[in-house]
């Protein structure tokens, strides 16, 4: 076990305000809009004004390749008329957002921040979409899988491949995660897409790599989203309920899918997670409401194995009846997760911390409030599992 | 993807032309691509370059149907998780065969093929592929079928 999960925290870090912008394809808003909307609704939630903030760190993977802007965290601090707070990006793929906010917790903590504003970007539809797969393999090994021809679909497909050969998982079986997270994206009014799908649809939509299908891919999407940190002995200055970041830990593996032992587990999401239970001093079957990274669907049941809900090639046992819905005993991704809610990747991270936050607050809108929830746990990946973040957050 | 100069690609010939990986001399761990340090032995491993032959089998495998730029041409193409017969797995397209044979625990071994043309100056990027090492396999479900 490595240090950080026994070590003593400095102090305890407190979310006190969340903004998102609404999920999807924005033609009338570039990196700079959809920072602005998401900030903005954070820093008026948590009823300071930006000028409180500290510190800035923005979640972005590629602003260069999608709409050739570099230097995104000046931009940011800049538009907002933030001058001269100082600001940060940080980049981890897929988990940008995750990461930044673990950034964001550990300036808090440490006891150097008071007022920390988290923020995740990403403009992804100004670019067209052959052209944003290419720039979505940069989140792979791009010597030794892109460059032979591989995409992103092409490294869950290979999981999948392997899994349902392992674990004899059904294709009908893994549309379901697609079926739930529709489900659940018609009661958030900010999600991509709010339809609700059968199985035959998922099963019916065109093939994007064997076995995976349009419909077990999450979508691309330009978003934003943002939350404000706080010391948790001051957070009741800006909100009646703070959510306590009880946990938030990280763990590498092998930036290719290749050369891990087994292709069909996460290990930095396993190491990640441990590390958070112990932190968090629980275990899963404390968790009421899980975020997980379904950028595949077949993404979905491999997370709910690697954080410990059931053991490996067991987890599709979870989409027999409602298990996973809203009012089930284990709902996942009750915004509609990556799949339904979008994936605007540098934005992901803090979505999904975002959505447990509400839910613990008790402000889920429409269907898909749980209740009572206290407990959640959010999990970002970046490329097919180098990176890791586990949140696990609590109502106090 | 991005228009990388003749350098970038010329620097992985050697690995890419003659499927060199590493060898660990302290702990015998095979590794592909190339790594200068053993992450099991640190400082106490001994890498050392070595041709990996080049014969394994199929570990996973898909069909790439919305190729990234570049591959247009191939598609569609598998592309596979290769286990080598010395252990380390590697992703390569699997070829001369059709979408269909390609299955999990098939024998291939590699062959030397074109990769792409990039953009204006087209440059032409060589490297590994795989194909079918053995005519007469079949996959575990088919000889199950047969027998009975």
């Amino acid at each position: 076990m490595s240090k950080l999960a026994t070590n003593t925290k400095k102090r305890d870090v407190a979310i006190v305000g969340v903004g998102s912008t609404p999920i999807g394809e924005h033609w009338d808003k570039g990196l700079r809009e959809l920072t602005w909307d998401a900030s903005i609704a954070a820093v008026e939630d948590a009823k300071i004004r930006g000028k409180d903030l500290e510190l800035i760190i923005v979640g972005n993977m590629s602003g260069g390749m999608f709409v050739g802007q570099e230097h995104v965290a000046a931009l940011v601090a800049d538009f907002l008329g933030l001058k001269p707070t100082p600001a940060v990006r940080v980049e981890a793929a897929c988990a940008s957002g995750g990461v930044a906010l673990r950034q964001g917790y550990l300036a808090v903590a440490s006891g150097l921040y008071d007022l920390v504003a988290v923020g995740g970007v990403e403009k992804m539809t100004d670019v067209q979409a052959g052209w944003a797969t290419s720039i979505l393999t940069g989140a792979m090994d791009f010597e030794w899988e892109a460059y032979f021809g591989t995409t992103f679909p092409g490294i869950y497909a290979l999981m999948a491949r392997r899994y349902m050969h392992q674990y004899g998982l059904t294709r009908e079986k893994l549309a379901e995660v697609a079926v739930k997270n529709h489900y659940h994206g018609s009661s958030n009014p900010l999600a991509h897409f709010q339809n609700r799908i059968k199985v035959e649809d998922v099963l019916n939509s065109s093939l994007v790599a064997d076995p995976l299908r349009l419909y077990d891919c999450s979508p691309i999407s330009d978003g934003g989203a943002c939350v404000i940190l706080a010391p948790a002995e001051k957070a009741k200055q800006y909100t009646e309920t703070p959510i306590i970041i009880e946990a938030s830990t990280q763990a590498s593996d092998t930036l290719s899918l290749f050369e891990r032992e087994d292709i069909c587990t996460l290990d930095a999401t396993v190491e990640a997670a441990k590390q958070a239970y112990s932190r968090a001093k629980i275990s899963p079957k404390d968790v009421d409401i899980i975020e997980v990274h379904d950028c595949f669907t077949i993404a979905e049941i491999l997370a709910l194995e690697d954080l410990g809900f059931c053991k490996k090639g067991e987890a599709a046992k979870f989409y027999e009846g409602e298990q996973t819905y809203v009012g089930g005993t284990l709902p996942v991704n009750t915004d509609g997760g990556l799949k339904a809610s979008g994936h605007p990747v540098g934005a992901t991270g803090i979505k999904q911390v975002i959505e447990i936050v509400k839910q613990l607050r008790g402000e889920a809108e429409g269907a898909r409030q749980v209740k009572g929830a206290e407990i959640g746990l959010a999990q970002n990946v970046g490329g097919s599992g180098a990176t890791v973040v586990v949140t696990i957050l609590r109502r106090r | 993807m991005a228009m990388h100069a003749v350098p970038f690609h010329w620097r992985r010939y050697k690995e890419r032309y003659q499927l060199l990986g590493t060898k660990c001399e302290n702990c015998g761990t095979m590794f592909f691509p190339v790594r200068k340090i053993c992450p099991k032995c640190r400082r106490e491993g001994k890498p050392s370059t070595v041709k990996l032959s080049g014969r394994g089998k199929v570990h996973s495998f898909t069909v790439i149907r919305t190729p990234p730029d570049g591959f247009e041409v191939f598609a569609p193409y598998v592309i596979g998780v290769i286990e080598l017969d010395e252990g380390p797995k590697l992703t390569s397209q699997i070829v001369d065969c059709s979408l269909d044979e390609v299955n999990i625990g098939m024998p291939v071994e590699v062959c030397f093929r074109k990769l792409r043309t990039l953009g204006k100056d087209g440059i032409i990027c060589y490297g590994f592929k795989f194909r079918p090492a053995d005519n007469s396999w079949k996959p575990e479900s088919e000889k199950r079928a047969q027998g009975s």
